[in-house]
């Protein structure tokens, strides 16, 4: 394996968690909930999927188990915003904190405990095409599903008619409400859907990106992918490229480390943070084009008459 | 299904209501409510704002549930429990305040009322060919942000149509359209009843009701107070029914100007866009004396908000001579400011702009107030501490000056309803005699008695010497109150017409965006 | 099959306002239960041991005003963002900053030394806080940044900085090579309030001060009431002519400068030296005590115990129950939750309608 498909390959296992999450978010987001607690269900499916896997030793059952967490904890968070109408925001961190303290105490058993591995598929002969055969056929099983998950976000919600119904919802609950569009209902499914997602964008983290159990192991991933969506104005194809600049980003500051250049690894290690930072205020300076792009119906409570 | 019909037909009605009633919390806003709706024919449901019109249709269409009554669709019982439901049954809705999607367009908007799961593409040919048939064109590929409001019905219509129903329910159409479109807007109700379909068509404009209706139905507190043949009726009969009493006719003397200096002038006013779907101002210059009322006619979004903004200043213009207040330059100055110059203002929106729904009265009183009144509101030097008590002895006078009715001491604002809040919003302004008042919309969902009392107090301002803008989509209000009238089309303002010289065909043209002169010729 | 219906009130309810936070406390207790039934432990003394059992001796009460004092000064300065819609999450990198700040001087110029040190160290801490929370409040005003984001980003970036600094530069040469600085002079110190019985120091005084001043400035300044309106309307605070975008630099520095001076208090009142990590998650923990106050500073007083009683508790539990003290984190997040479901009932009553009876079973 040459160099070039090694960072290549890194690249898309740093990008695959954060695309994950934010696809889940994006729908989310599009149906017109704000769910900041990506980072807590994200954590919550690593050590469901990791403590699934080390009891059966299967890292698929992990997987399935971490998804299932996922969609169960952001149940948590659609009964309080949508049924009881709290505050999206501090809902959303209520999720986040209580993720990270649940998991933290889930997981105290499994530090140090060596993880069971997701392997890789091997498509015999595609493999060794030069510089793209491994990464495009000799990738962990969650890096496909996060590809098809792309393009079958970007069809649902483009192509069909429920996807046209949910951005309707996302856009003006009043009006969906007025025709008789089940509004919560399809929130309540959006929320399900971008927890599952946060399920297994935590999986992947404890089964193939660092195949064990570490307390906090998310570390703003969670974050980073609701700032994806932003910085993707809500489009599925965005979300790829700009999780794979930071799967980049990441890395990048990785390898620079490794080569020792003499910037202390603190300072390399704040680097994916910083460009989240540097990535929202370039794309937030133009209040415009935001304001366009946002569902309008974002963050918004709604409260059917009846 | 269909309803069994007898072998004439005509016995039993299209739809029937018994007893209808709805109770939201303690509130009845039906109560007992009997319709008869036959084939063919154009109904109308009257009453004031608040009356029960919304929730009774709302329950036609399948958008609440009754409390208790039947509904008979063909001679058949039906429970309508969903919009889908109505829908099915052959029952169309043309809201009042669109049930629209901004983002999303004319096509998009008109699918998601479907039920059928046809291709976009052959559902933009549809309603094209529906907006060629019925004289509603549409491009089907516009955002609808971006559309005008009669486009947006136009839309709203067409998706009706499409689903080929047996009754369309139209709830206020002609508020948002100039007296030429809505005279078009006619002509297509008239054919669509010659083809035998049903209208319910919800107004508060009387005159229309008598040209365009079979039938009326007429709404008091819930209840049904009399039904009639709108053509044998005046309209001041029909408003007596709907009111109960005469309605109190605004008292104006003719105005006398001692001296003419301008008040409040704007000189040529332009602006950006603020947002994705916001209007741009054009080249805009008024000036107002005391003693004097302008009224500026519009359909909506044609910049009134933004003309409003500009002038009270929570939007600042780039050179300071564009808003001039009482001789003063004013256009690099804010809202604060521009109040300690003299002015006052009344946005469109209460809650949520004129007001903070969740506060107190009092509260609201001091947003307003706190820097023209720091003196009475605010004690304790540069702690600016809030007097509770002055505050609390100005809100009773304005409660007793406007006649505001409410249910506790200091209730939050959303706890009033809509005309007894507008009463307490135009008293806040009115209580420190303001030299200027720019008010948008004043009686926009206010029943008939706040509405007269309103207009009453904005015109004795004016006569006691200040200058008075009231930006308005009521064209009967504006030719009661104003002493000039101007309209608003595309962010552009025309010319003022005295009162005398003007006509609704002149200025329903003017808002249509034709010269004020070739209307006049 | 059940449903739960909401409807809005028309005027919000005086009583559950008041009554809304105990609610969320009596449900955390009971969740609590649940979970000690769960892991295998008797309920009752378990919640004992966790609740009541560190208020029974002095010693532990010092303790608890050791860790109340940051969480009060922190939600204090968080309830003016929360309450003008500024929704700062990075008070723990404020937090960091301040403590960073203010531990120059006993750091870096540990011979300086006399009164005037402390309260230099104090201030220093504030500026640090505020220089840091200036960041995401400007780029909130100036780029329409989301602040959420870009404060929370900037707490990783804080804690990467902190920990450069004691492993690197900042290193107490003597130390063994352990990332920590050099201990802090007597003079570097901020005094116990009662040395004699425990270690609770002048922070928790700093806290009380802080707060009643604040919540004197909500309830009964102008400047409050454009707080109050700013956050519930921008539209009308605009029409007020209230400037939302000065009004996000103040609520940025004042929770700034307070969650400065908590770092500073807590690294210079508690620690006694800079250390990789100064803090068990004091700056998101507050947000709970916040909303638990009902963003109230008075409130905030209370429910800045309720949480360090259970950081306590977990400690306790550990040792008495053998429970992970972690397990605080979750009542912590659970406190939260229950917060927030209980403050709907202040604006919406909820009802509970069978659908085939379609009676209301509870009218609250």
């Amino acid at each position: 394996m040459t160099m070039f498909e090694a960072i290549l390959l890194t690249v898309a296992t740093a990008a695959t968690p954060l695309l994950i999450a934010a696809l889940g978010e994006l729908v989310v987001e599009r149906s017109g909930v704000l769910n900041l607690g990506v980072e807590g269900m994200m954590v919550m499916g690593a050590v469901t999927g990791f403590a699934v896997a080390q009891y059966t030793g299967s890292a698929w059952l992990g997987m399935f188990a971490a998804i299932l967490a996922g969609a169960a904890f952001s149940l948590l968070f659609g009964f309080l915003t949508l049924t009881l109408i709290t505050n999206q925001v501090a809902t959303g961190l209520a999720l986040t904190l209580l993720g990270l303290g649940a998991s933290a105490m889930i997981g105290e058993s499994f530090v140090g405990l060596p993880g069971v591995r997701m392997d890789s598929l091997y498509i015999q002969g595609l493999t060794d095409i030069p510089y793209v055969g491994k990464v495009l056929f000799g990738q962990d099983p969650i890096f496909y599903i996060s590809i098809l998950l792309t393009i079958g976000v970007a069809w649902f919600l483009f192509r069909t008619r429920a996807g046209l119904t949910l951005r309707a919802v996302g856009d003006n609950h009043t009006s969906a409400h007025a025709l008789g569009v089940p509004v919560v209902r399809i929130r309540y499914l959006a929320v399900i859907f971008g927890g599952a997602c946060a399920g297994l964008a935590g999986a992947q983290l404890s089964l193939v990106y660092v195949p064990q159990w570490v307390e906090n192991m998310t570390s703003g991933r969670g974050w980073i992918a609701l700032a994806l969506v932003v910085f993707a104005s809500w489009r599925p194809w965005r979300i790829l490229a700009g999780a794979y600049l930071f799967g980049a980003v990441t890395i990048g500051q990785l390898h620079a480390q490794a080569l020792g250049i003499g910037v202390p690894s603190q300072f390399m290690s704040s680097l994916p943070y910083l460009a989240t930072i540097i990535v929202l205020v370039l794309i937030s300076r133009n209040k415009r084009l935001t304001l366009m792009n946002t569902p309008t119906s974002l963050g918004k409570p709604f409260v059917p008459d009846r | 299904m269909t309803g069994t019909i007898t072998k004439d037909g005509s016995e039993i009605p299209l739809l029937e209501a018994e007893k209808l009633t709805k109770i939201f919390g303690t509130l009845k806003a039906c109560d007992g409510i009997d319709l008869k709706i036959g084939a063919g024919e154009i109904h109308a449901l009257l009453g004031e704002n608040g009356a029960g019109k919304s929730t009774l249709v709302k329950m036609l269409f399948g958008a609440l549930q009754p409390t208790s009554g039947d509904i008979a669709w063909k001679g058949e019982r039906f429970t309508v429990t969903s919009p889908a439901m109505g829908r099915s049954l052959g029952i169309g809705m043309v809201f009042q305040h669109f049930s629209l999607f901004d983002a999303l367009t004319a096509a998009e908007n008109i699918a998601l009322s479907l039920d059928e799961k046809s291709p976009l593409d052959t559902i933009a040919a549809r309603a094209r060919e529906i907006g060629q048939t019925y004289g509603l064109p549409v491009d089907p590929d516009a955002l609808v942000g971006d559309l005008s409001v009669g486009e947006r019905q136009r839309i709203e219509i067409i998706r009706c149509l499409l689903q080929n129903p047996d009754l369309i329910i139209l709830d206020e159409p002609t508020s948002v359209l100039t007296p030429q479109e809505a005279d078009l807007l006619f002509v297509t109700l008239e054919r669509l009843r010659s083809e035998g379909k049903s209208i319910l068509y919800i107004s508060h404009r009387l005159e229309e009701v008598r040209r365009l209706c079979d039938r009326a139905t007429v709404l008091r507190h819930g209840k049904v107070v009399g039904q009639c043949d709108p053509r044998t009726q005046t309209a001041a009969s029909l408003a007596r029914m709907m009111v109960g009493n005469d309605i109190h006719v605004i008292e104006r003397l003719p105005a006398e100007w001692t001296d003419r200096i301008p008040l409040i002038e704007v000189n040529g006013l332009s602006q950006r866009p603020r947002g994705p779907f916001s209007v741009a101002l054009h080249d805009i210059s008024l000036s107002i004396t005391g003693g004097e009322i302008l009224g500026i006619a519009g359909v909506a979004g044609n910049g009134q908000g933004e003309l409003f903004e500009a002038i009270s200043g929570e939007v600042l213009q780039e050179r300071p001579q564009v808003v001039r207040i009482r001789g003063t330059d004013a256009g690099r100055i804010g809202i604060s400011a521009r109040r300690t110059l003299g002015a006052a203002f009344v946005p469109e929106e209460r809650l949520g702009h004129g007001a903070v729904p969740d506060m107190s009265l009092t509260n609201n009183l001091l947003l307003s107030r706190h820097s023209t009144d720091r003196k009475m509101f605010l004690t304790g030097g540069v702690l600016k501490l809030v007097s509770e008590s002055s505050l609390a002895s100005a809100a009773k006078r304005i409660v007793v000056q406007m006649d505001v009715r409410k249910s506790a001491e200091n209730p939050d604002a959303s706890a009033l309803s809509g005309g007894n809040l507008q009463k307490f919003l135009i008293g806040r302004e009115l209580d420190r005699n303001p030299s200027v008042i720019v008010v948008n919309q004043p009686t926009w969902g206010v029943d008939a008695g706040a509405a007269a009392l309103i207009r009453q107090a904005l015109v004795d301002l004016a006569r006691s010497g200040s200058a008075v803008i009231v930006i308005s989509q009521d064209l009967d209000e504006l030719f009661e109150i104003s002493d000039r009238i101007a309209a608003m089309v595309h962010g552009r303002l025309s010319e003022s017409v005295p009162i005398e010289a003007m006509t609704m065909e002149r200025v329903g043209l003017m808002m249509g965006g034709a010269d004020a002169t070739a209307g006049a010729a | 099959m059940m449903r739960i219906e909401i409807v809005k009130r028309p005027q919000h309810s005086v009583l559950f306002s008041a009554l809304s936070p105990f609610i969320a406390l009596f449900l955390t207790l009971i969740a609590g239960a649940i979970l000690f039934s769960v892991l295998g432990k008797n309920p009752i003394s378990a919640l004992y041991s966790y609740f009541i059992e560190p208020l029974t001796e002095v010693w532990s009460i010092h303790e608890l005003l050791v860790k109340a004092a940051p969480l009060i000064l922190i939600a204090v300065g968080l309830s003016v963002c929360f309450l003008s819609n500024n929704w700062n999450i990075g008070a723990e990198g404020q937090f960091i900053a301040g403590g960073i700040a203010g531990s120059i001087l006993p750091v870096v110029f540990p011979d300086f030394q006399g009164w005037y040190v402390l309260p230099i160290m104090l201030l220093l801490g504030m500026a640090g806080g505020m220089a840091y929370a200036t960041i995401p409040a400007f780029l909130k005003v100036r780029f329409n940044t989301n602040e959420i984001l870009t404060s929370l980003m900037l707490v990783y970036v804080a804690q990467l900085f902190l920990d450069w600094l004691v492993r690197g530069p900042w290193r107490n040469p003597q130390g063994y090579n352990f990332p920590e600085t050099v201990q802090f002079s007597d003079s570097a110190i901020l005094p116990a309030i009662w040395p004699d019985s425990g270690r609770a120091h002048w922070g928790f005084a700093l806290a009380i001060i802080a707060a009643v001043v604040v919540w004197f400035m909500l309830s009964r300044t102008l400047n409050g009431f454009e707080i109050k309106v700013l956050g519930r309307s921008s539209r009308a605070g605009r029409f007020a002519g209230f400037s939302a975008g000065r009004l996000t630099f103040f609520a940025f520095l004042v929770s700034g400068a307070l969650a400065g001076l908590a770092g500073i208090a807590e690294v210079s009142g508690a620690v006694g030296q800079l250390r990789t990590s100064i803090s068990p998650g004091y700056g998101f923990t507050a947000i709970i005590v916040a909303f638990l106050g009902r963003l109230n500073p008075l409130g905030i007083i209370a429910a800045g115990l309720v949480l360090a009683l259970s950081y306590l508790g977990g400690e306790a539990a550990q040792i008495s129950l053998g429970i992970s003290e972690k397990s605080a984190r979750i009542f912590q997040g659970i406190i939260l939750f229950f917060v927030l479901a209980s403050d709907s009932l202040i604006y919406y009553r909820i009802r509970i309608v069978s659908r085939l009876s379609e009676t209301a079973l509870k009218g609250a």
